[in-house]
């Protein structure tokens, strides 16, 4: 059996965002920018698809810019509105368990003359707005934190966080790519400035994101090149990804409740059973504020690449911490900020499960964690010395 | 970004345990880090009878426990001595260059085993190294 349990790295493409997808490789190919009828077919495209995520997030059509990926959009944001607002201020405010492209933005701020607050966050990963409160002041130009994070799934109050922000002229950005699949989207509710998506992440294709910009917000360019997005991202519009992209959010809204009921029902299946049948283990997360679709739990005395592995021989895919920290050595940057232990954080794995798993894979993930992880405690030092080398203490 | 070698010896270690009153321990690394790793040893007439491991540590530190635990059985304690990590890594066919530390620790742990031993040999009372689980 092979069991997917890493939807928060990516997700399959959907077979109808597929679909939708491939007449414009071969047949309505034209560069969205040409002016003859192979181009206007594609502007046409293109233009539908903003339409679509524009009414899905409630924003006006001219308010979203296709990005490569929702890194860049984070980028664009961070780098382009601390530029754009240098003389107003030199502060921004992040959170500290944001993801790597806002964290290593706000760095590569700092290197560049900026002051860079970074909000802490409680044990279940939440950042408190008295905190914003006190750390903002008037040189604050932009405040950003993530909607949902990406290793435990915990949603943040962006609302009053956004509302915080504005009352000392700052702009407000949030990073929502692990919140769409999974929550309505509403830019004006959420009171926010810029918003960053991505298409992989529900069930639409790699290498596209958006950035959405509120009318009237100025920020620098991020990518200088042609006149494309209205002249403020240049580079030939990916017209399959962007078609893609519309495609796969329309699906994922309309069919957010059956599945967000389905994946919730599976995760907590798997959390009960994680937490009654394996020892020494730590649930990492909010039990109340969270997407359905993240477990994310330490087990003490093992490490978290040798547990990786070993549910890779089995066939199932899953992350410990956050798929694009597994080259460092470094634990998780999220879960030291919640306090975990270092120690323990070491043996912390991600499970982020989607529409297509089963109960079948859920329970066979279970069984086939139950003895990966006493193999490796049987040759673990640390649980030899807790608990004398014997499982059920 | 591991070869077959350290895959096979990382699923399949050998010499898992601990060897009951050994000859000589050694406890080298810290949980911090995320590296332990404990070997102990039988040693009869200056010759490695019997090693074996317990580690707490990615794939590659348990790869590394298990063939520096092969390549000391039979050999004399002077021998093992002069075991280095890079004949380890040789032995692995290769390791990606950020687990490189990993072997040192079976180096390390192995040197500090036989240091244990030929301190009991000579009655000497040595610091036992312990480590302590926060």
């Amino acid at each position: 059996m092979r069991v997917y349990a890493d939807h928060a790295a990516t997700t399959p493409c959907d077979k109808r965002v597929v679909d939708a997808i491939l007449p414009y490789f071969c047949d309505d190919f034209g560069n969205a920018d040409s002016q003859h009828c192979f181009g206007r077919d594609t502007a046409k495209a293109v233009a539908d698809a903003r339409e679509t995520i524009a009414n899905i997030i409630g924003c006006k059509p001219n308010e979203l810019y296709f990005t490569g990926s929702g890194t860049e959009a984070d980028n664009w944001a961070l780098k382009g509105v601390a530029l754009h607002r240098k003389d107003k201020g030199n502060h921004v405010i992040i959170s500290v368990i944001e993801h790597h492209a806002v964290l290593t933005a706000a760095d590569w701020l700092e290197n560049n003359g900026f002051r860079v607050t970074r909000l802490p966050v409680d044990s279940t990963g939440l950042v408190s707005v008295a905190d914003l409160e006190k750390a903002i002041d008037d040189q604050t130009i932009l405040v950003s934190i993530m909607y949902v994070n990406n290793e435990v799934g915990t949603i943040q109050p962006i609302k009053e966080l956004a509302e915080v922000a504005h009352k000392h002229g700052a702009l407000f950005h949030s990073d929502c790519v692990q919140a769409m699949p999974y929550m309505k989207i509403d830019v004006k509710e959420l009171g926010v400035d810029l918003l960053t998506m991505s298409g992989h992440k529900f069930y639409g294709p790699k290498g596209v994101g958006a950035l959405y910009i509120r009318n009237g917000v100025k920020l620098d360019k991020l990518i200088c090149g042609g006149g494309q997005e209205r002249s403020q991202r240049g580079g030939t519009t990916n017209t399959p990804a962007v078609v893609g992209m519309a495609k796969a959010l329309e699906i994922a809204q309309a069919e957010m409740e059956q599945n967000n009921t389905h994946i919730s029902k599976l995760r907590d299946r798997f959390v009960d059973r994680v937490l009654a049948e394996i020892p020494y283990v730590r649930f990492n997360g909010n039990r109340e504020h969270r997407v359905p679709s993240i477990a994310n739990f330490s087990f003490e005395f093992v490490e978290g690449e040798g547990i990786l592995m070993l549910m890779d021989f089995n066939g199932i895919a899953v992350s410990s911490g956050s798929a694009c920290s597994s080259g460092s050595l470094d634990p998780s940057h999220v879960l030291l900020a919640m306090g975990v232990p270092i120690e323990v954080s070491h043996g912390s794995i991600r499970f982020s499960f989607g529409k297509d798993n089963t109960v079948e894979e859920v329970d066979y993930t279970v069984d086939k964690l139950k003895d990966t992880i006493s193999k490796l405690r049987e040759m673990s030092p640390l649980f030899n010395l807790k608990t004398g080398g014997t499982y059920n203490v | 970004m591991y070869n077959q070698k350290v895959l096979d010896a990382f699923a399949n270690p050998k010499n898992v345990g601990e060897i009951e009153n050994p000859d000589g321990e050694g406890t080298v690394g810290n949980a911090t880090c995320g590296d332990i790793m404990k070997i102990t040893l039988r040693i009869v007439d200056d010759k490695i009878v019997d090693a074996k491991f317990q580690t707490f540590g990615c794939a590659a530190a348990i790869a590394t426990s298990s063939t520096a635990t092969q390549m000391v059985i039979g050999m004399t304690v002077d021998e093992a001595l002069k075991l280095t990590n890079a004949r380890v890594v040789e032995e692995l066919e290769g390791l990606p260059p950020q687990k490189i530390h990993c072997s040192v620790l079976a180096e390390e742990a192995i040197k500090k085993a036989i240091e244990d031993y030929r301190a009991k040999q000579q009655n000497k009372t040595v610091d036992k190294s312990h480590i302590e689980y926060v």
